[in-house]
């Protein structure tokens, strides 16, 4: 058996090899950056560095810097303090950035993105620390930042009650959408009977417009498998998986490349670190289906079976893979362990809010300026995120809403700015955390289509295993196809509401339960838009709206007693996104929330059928 | 089912013990980077979706013949071999076509008009999405969300990533690479 490796000799031998050359230069590496061109800046550098002697840079290829919409970006950082970003480079501005700084010490102006700019600035990184900073491949380069010391603190000084308690202190949620508190999954699975337990990482980020996970994935590989080696640790298992969307084929290669290397540097594997403790972690990819990001369809795909969820009870840690008890945490949420592990549970309590502690990672994009990857605390205002992160609407447009939680979320219009982004606020707006995807829209964007957009996905990924989601997708997408395109009547639109308030409460998982979420949330805001579309063919409806109103009361009968039957279920309405943190016992209250709005609604089609 | 088929099914449960450096006996030596990946798993049923990736690697789409014999070698009922595979969107059960393009129809690139970019190469080559051309030139295909948000709309084409497209540049660039072979 090798010998583990020497954390601290390791960290010593890399920071002095960064002190070796006078300049460095980290270039983003992301698959955004790779996109718009990073591999020729890459490329151009270290030739340039290889042919001229007198230019004695390191070049280092990183992981996201976060400013996507400024990619390819480029940092160079001087011996002893000084760094200085620049944004859309090539390969010959590279060269010639590079030139000017190490022959002449001056920046170039025209390329260079101001380090004070809030969407720098304002950021906390946490989960994101290493993004952009170290060299994924190479576990000297997270060991120098202090990768893997929490595991060894945690293995050589604390029992594993000790580690769930500083998860419990950190009063961490989970990060897949529901935001489950994470500490009582944990000793839900540390208090399951039996041998075998199973922890795994759920890394199927499904929500179209969301890339937080596979960014932590493919630019700090060493943090999730660090996360996931605690969590065992805490809870008794000895095989953890990583499960990751095979649209992911970049975040497989380095997570197995990371578990390879942390296999021979004795911290994962066999008596890790020489103590007793050992695990094994093992990759497994799906194959393109947004359900399996629900922890029991992820466990069935896990098996190799078809990835539909089934009901819970019995939940995953006393019943999940092959059997055996097992703990499914978002990718997100095990990334940030080691930091709650490493500095205590009470320093992550104290960022963020009170209820919402820590920071979130969020993809920004739309339409606004700054599009890319932030990390910002917990109870930052929606506000601050579009205008002063985001650095406000592109081609000076008008905010009109914020979409969070994709499919399984809702639309946030401009009156509500001022929310505090944090689990709570945004259920009791109608919209979720969901994994992290914000979508800015301006003026232009027609609210019914998106809500189309989003069932039409909903509908493509239901996977067929209960009648209320297969069929009430379709049909809640063919009236929304039939209202946004014209053809619509105010019946429809109450047909739609009905529909979504059935296939809410009666659908079997979070993917069918969160589908009507968009529906709802635009109907709720932005109903003078759908009644713009009804207006046009009232004329050919008024016939059928004198027998609606006789059966008006029955429909606001039907709403209320759906709001008694959402306690049971709406508690799991949230959880799709990706993680599927627990929702095992999360509140209904954005549910009852919704239900209302719904009732509300339903009363102003009342009111503006008789207008018409 | 072809003849080819027939034999190499008889074949499949002597391979798993051939060595490395034969031929394989269907006479497809394809069929050896999917043994190759059996082999290393164990055969063990679980496994089964890796092992589908693989064969879709190799073969470039799963063919009936190739899906039962996925099945024969892991032992599964062919039933659940086709249900799993039919299940899942990444598998594909048909040739893919000479050059494909995949619109990426994200929110960030619905927002910026990823819909349209479809509906323009939909209309111009007469390729519903998912599908390839009837002269088998060009497949179109959707991509929920590459991560790119930040290049929105984004077009794959024929493994290149192109940001900020339209539907007009989106269409000349279709049209150079279909000439560019043709």
């Amino acid at each position: 058996m090798a010998t583990p490796i020497d954390l601290h000799e390791v960290a010593e031998r890399e920071r002095e090899a960064r002190f070796r050359t006078p300049w460095r230069a980290k270039v983003c590496n992301s698959t955004s950056c790779a996109s718009a061109g990073s591999g020729a800046v890459l490329g151009a550098l270290r030739e340039v560095v290889d042919d001229e002697m007198a230019l004695d840079v390191m070049v280092v290829p990183t992981g996201c810097m976060g400013l996507c919409s400024a990619g390819p970006m480029v940092r160079l950082l001087r011996r002893g303090g000084g760094e200085h970003t620049y944004g859309r480079v090539t390969g010959e501005v590279a060269v010639e950035v590079l030139r000017s700084h190490v022959e002449h010490d001056r920046p170039v102006v025209e390329h260079q993105l101001d380090p004070e700019m809030p969407f720098f600035a304002r950021q906390e990184r946490i989960v994101l620390a290493n993004a952009g900073v170290i060299d994924p491949d190479r576990i000297e380069s997270y060991v120098a930042h202090g990768g893997y010391s929490a595991l060894e603190k945690a293995l050589t000084t604390m029992i594993p009650a000790d580690v769930l308690e500083q998860v419990r202190l950190s009063r961490i949620r989970g990060r897949g959408g529901a935001g489950y508190p994470a500490a009582n999954k944990w000793s839900l699975l540390a208090a399951a009977e039996g041998d075998t337990k199973y922890v795994v990482a759920n890394g199927d980020e499904g929500d179209p417009g969301a890339y937080m996970d596979r960014t932590i994935m493919e630019d700090d590989p060493h943090r999730v498998l660090e996360g996931l080696a605690l969590a065992a640790y805490a809870t008794g298992a000895t095989q953890a998986y990583i499960y990751v969307r095979a649209e992911y084929p970049r975040a497989v290669e380095r997570l197995d490349r990371a578990i390879r290397v942390a296999r021979r540097n004795r911290l994962l594997g066999r008596r890790i670190l020489d103590t007793k403790f050992s695990l094994n972690i093992d990759v497994r990819i799906g194959a393109g289906a947004f359900v399996c990001g629900e922890e029991t369809a992820l466990m069935a795909s896990i098996e190799g079976r078809r990835g539909t969820p089934r009901l819970r009870p019995p939940y995953p840690t006393e019943h999940g893979l092959w059997g055996r008890p097992t703990m499914i945490n978002n990718v997100e949420t095990l990334a940030n362990i080691p930091a709650i592990v490493g500095r205590g549970g009470d320093w992550f309590a104290s960022i963020g809010t009170s209820d919402s502690t820590g920071t979130k990672v969020f993809a920004l994009a739309g339409d606004i300026v700054n599009t890319g990857l932030i990390e910002v605390p917990m109870g930052t205002t929606l506000r601050d995120i579009v205008e002063e992160i985001g650095g406000g609407m592109a081609d000076g447009r008008q905010f009109k809403a914020a979409q969070t939680g994709g499919p399984s979320g809702g639309c946030i219009p401009a009156e509500y700015l001022d929310t505090p982004v944090d689990y709570d606020s945004l259920r009791q707006l109608g919209s979720i955390m969901g994994s992290g995807g914000l979508i800015v829209m301006d003026d232009q964007q027609a609210m019914p289509d998106v809500a189309k957009f989003f069932m039409e996905f909903s509908m493509d990924e239901s996977c067929g295993k209960c009648t209320p989601c297969r069929a009430g997708t379709v049909q809640m997408h063919h009236l929304l196809d039939k209202i946004t395109s014209g053809d619509g009547t105010s019946r429809d639109v109450r047909d739609l509401e009905n529909l979504c308030a059935v296939v809410r409460d009666t659908s079997l998982c979070g993917l069918g339960q969160a589908a009507p979420n968009p529906v709802l949330s635009t109907l709720h805001y932005f109903k003078s838009e759908y009644d713009d579309l009804i207006g046009r063919t009232s004329d050919v409806s008024s016939a059928s709206e004198a027998s609606e109103m006789s059966t008006g009361s029955e429909a606001s009968e039907m709403s209320t007693g759906s709001e008694a039957s959402e306690m049971s279920t709406g508690s799991e309405a949230s959880e799709m996104s990706t993680g599927s943190e627990a929702s095992e016992m999360s509140t209904a209250s954005e549910a009852s929330e919704m239900s209302t709005a719904s009732e509300a609604s339903e009363m102003s089609t009342g009111s503006e059928v008789s207008n018409a | 089912m072809s003849d080819t088929t027939a034999s190499r099914h008889q074949s499949d449960t002597s391979t798993t013990a051939t060595s490395d450096h034969r031929a394989h006996p269907s006479g497809d030596d394809r069929f050896e980077l999917v043994d190759k990946h059996l082999r290393r798993v164990h055969y063990a049923q679980d496994q089964l979706i890796e092992t589908l990736h693989v064969a879709q690697d190799v073969f470039g789409f799963l063919s009936e013949d190739l899906l039962l014999y996925v099945a024969r070698a892991l032992r599964l009922p062919p039933s659940m071999v086709y249900g799993v595979a039919t299940f899942y969107h990444l598998f594909t059960f048909d040739p893919p076509g000479e050059h494909s393009c995949t619109v990426c129809t994200g929110t960030a690139c619905y927002v910026k008009g990823a819909d349209g970019i479809v509906a323009g190469v939909t209309e111009a080559y007469d390729v519903p999405s998912g599908r390839t051309s009837d002269d088998g030139r060009l497949t179109l295909k959707t991509a929920r969300c590459l991560g790119s948000c930040g290049l929105a709309p984004v077009v794959v084409l024929d493994g290149t990533v192109l940001g900020h497209q339209d539907t007009a540049s989106t269409l000349d660039r279709v049209a150079a690479a279909l000439e560019g072979v043709g």
